[in-house]
């Protein structure tokens, strides 16, 4: 009965839903060969991207775990670089994202870290342009489905069973009060947030988890307001 | 949510009078907010993103590293043979399951289900029972709204990562997913879908995840292949009416308990099992040199 003895973590912590669609199990669509290790390096990729708002002129991924063992066969470098590049999960072109993206000027730069992570599939992706840059870790959970666990620094604590946004902002006052105005405004309640910045008065960060959807309307006039740089959907 | 664990989706579909796939349509429309049609119409495209990479496949394809390809084609022609002996359905099953993978292995474009590298399973068995059963073409999509029900269960109270539980959470559910879905399809009710489920998973408990050289190629496509026959065989157990001893979800709470328990060298690592075989580290040098 030794295998009863390790810790069920379903049954005693809180149940947490981490995949929230039938699309999560039957998809995405990718090119193969793995969607822990193509598709959602390749999502982990994107994110960063996304949440860089360009093209970076170096890329330092470092993987770690059963990425860093398998990542050449599993095609993790070429996916995680062409998430870099914007592309999508299907995307043909991501077996040659190496190729491409020192066509377009990006210093890639991989470490294999020996260091063990919570998750087995864990990267963390750093993009540079000149005196911007951006980190975040992300961990591959499972068919696809990503969870971004860190940025800049800075733990990010989703539950995953409620709606989340990301924002990214200019650490001055106000900006805080004006993104909740238009929550509140639109009859969505947060559940949780957090804001974090790295040096007083530059970039900052919120993470804002709710129980309403937050519908295409919202976004658009949360992006409207001053002082925001980005807006990411982190769980719809 | 309106359904966490197989019991409480059984339930449901009994009460409503309705199919398990009809219930993860009405749970994608209030999660998502998106319209009955839009969520139809996006697996309609799985669906056919499915069809294309079966049909790839049956033409032969050869992966990068040589390793895998070409067995879908050589199954097919025996079929043809008339010479099987375990049946025409269920080895086009597996012929086709082989062809996805293959596909996938080629680095060519597949759906995962619930992960690439188990992709093969769910459409092998559809696209073999669609040849006796002619469903149409709604049928087909709720065949996949079925496995996506049964494989939302499994990916939120056990895992469906091999990196995290094994290949028992890969082929695995996506061989108790298949059977759940098949047993549909054919007309069986919902608790014999939870039964087929149930008992394919417990022949799949265990399985690890020892890919050679690191790549989704051996023993992944042949991992599929049986994951597909293990799927045909326990639908038509469970439609015969034969039942689980250990109800589904217990079996599903097992499969998440030996996954922790499981040595990372057998969570593909490329570590342990065949990837550490006297071939196996051969192959890999092989392909990769000395040092990976």
């Amino acid at each position: 009965m030794q295998l009863y003895e390790c810790k069920d973590l379903k049954s005693k912590g809180a149940y947490k839903m981490k995949y929230r669609s039938a699309f999560d199990i039957i998809g995405p669509v990718m090119i193969g060969p793995s969607s822990s290790h193509t598709a959602g390096a390749a999502r982990i990729g994107r994110v960063a991207r996304t949440l860089f708002g360009k093209q970076p002129s170096k890329a330092e991924i470092s993987l770690y775990g059963s990425f860093a063992k398998t990542y050449k066969g599993h095609g993790t470098d070429v996916a995680i670089v062409g998430g870099i590049l914007d592309f999508d999960t299907f995307d043909e072109r991501i077996p040659s994202a190496l190729e491409l993206a020192e066509e377009a000027g990006i210093e890639v730069i991989f470490t294999v870290e020996d260091t063990v992570t919570d998750h087995p599939n864990t990267v963390r992706v750093k993009l540079t342009e000149g005196d911007r840059d951006l980190e975040l870790v992300g961990i591959s959970i499972g068919g696809g489905t990503i969870e971004i666990t860190e940025l800049n620094s800075f733990e990010l604590k989703l539950s995953g069973e409620h709606p989340a946004i990301l924002v990214v902002h200019n650490d001055q006052f106000g900006v805080i009060s004006a993104v909740t105005n238009i929550l509140s405004k639109h009859q969505i309640n947060i559940g949780h947030m957090e804001v974090s910045r790295k040096e007083k008065g530059k970039m900052a960060i919120m993470v804002i988890e709710v129980d309403q959807k937050i519908g295409h309307d919202v976004m658009t006039e949360l992006e409207g307001l001053p002082n925001i740089t980005q807006i990411i959907r982190m769980v719809d | 949510m309106l359904f966490r664990n197989v019991a409480e989706l059984v339930k449901l579909a009994e009460n409503k009078g309705v199919k398990i796939a009809e219930i993860m349509i009405q749970q994608e429309i209030e999660v998502t907010g998106l319209t009955r049609d839009e969520i139809i119409a996006k697996m309609d495209r799985n669906l056919t993103v499915m069809e294309q990479a079966v049909e790839r496949g049956l033409k032969g394809v050869t992966s990068v590293t040589g390793l895998t390809g070409g067995d879908a084609v050589l199954l097919q022609k025996y079929i043809q043979s008339g010479k099987a002996l375990s049946g025409n359905i269920l080895l086009d099953a597996v012929s086709k399951a082989v062809a996805t993978n293959e596909v996938n292995a080629a680095m060519g474009t597949i759906c995962a289900t619930p992960t690439a590298g188990s992709a093969g399973v769910v459409p092998g068995t559809l696209f073999a029972v669609k040849e006796v059963l002619n469903p149409t073409r709604m049928e087909m999509i709720e065949f996949l709204f079925t496995s996506a029900a049964f494989g939302f269960v499994v990916a939120n109270n056990a895992s469906i990562s091999g990196a995290a539980g094994g290949c028992q959470a890969e082929v695995g559910s996506a061989s108790g997913m298949a059977a759940a879905s098949i047993v549909e399809m054919a007309g069986g009710t919902p608790k014999q879908a939870a039964e087929a489920m149930a008992i394919t998973l417990k022949n799949m408990l265990g399985l690890v995840c020892d890919p050679v050289a690191g790549l989704v190629e051996v023993p992944c496509v042949k991992r599929n292949a049986m994951g597909a026959s293990n799927a045909m065989t326990a639908a038509d157990m469970a439609l015969a009416g034969i039942t689980s001893r250990i109800p589904c979800d217990e079996v599903i709470n097992a499969m998440f308990l030996i996954g922790q328990s499981m040595p990372s060298a057998l969570r593909e690592t490329a570590e342990g099992g065949l990837a550490a075989t006297p071939t196996g580290r051969r192959l890999q040098e092989e392909i990769f040199g000395k040092k990976q």
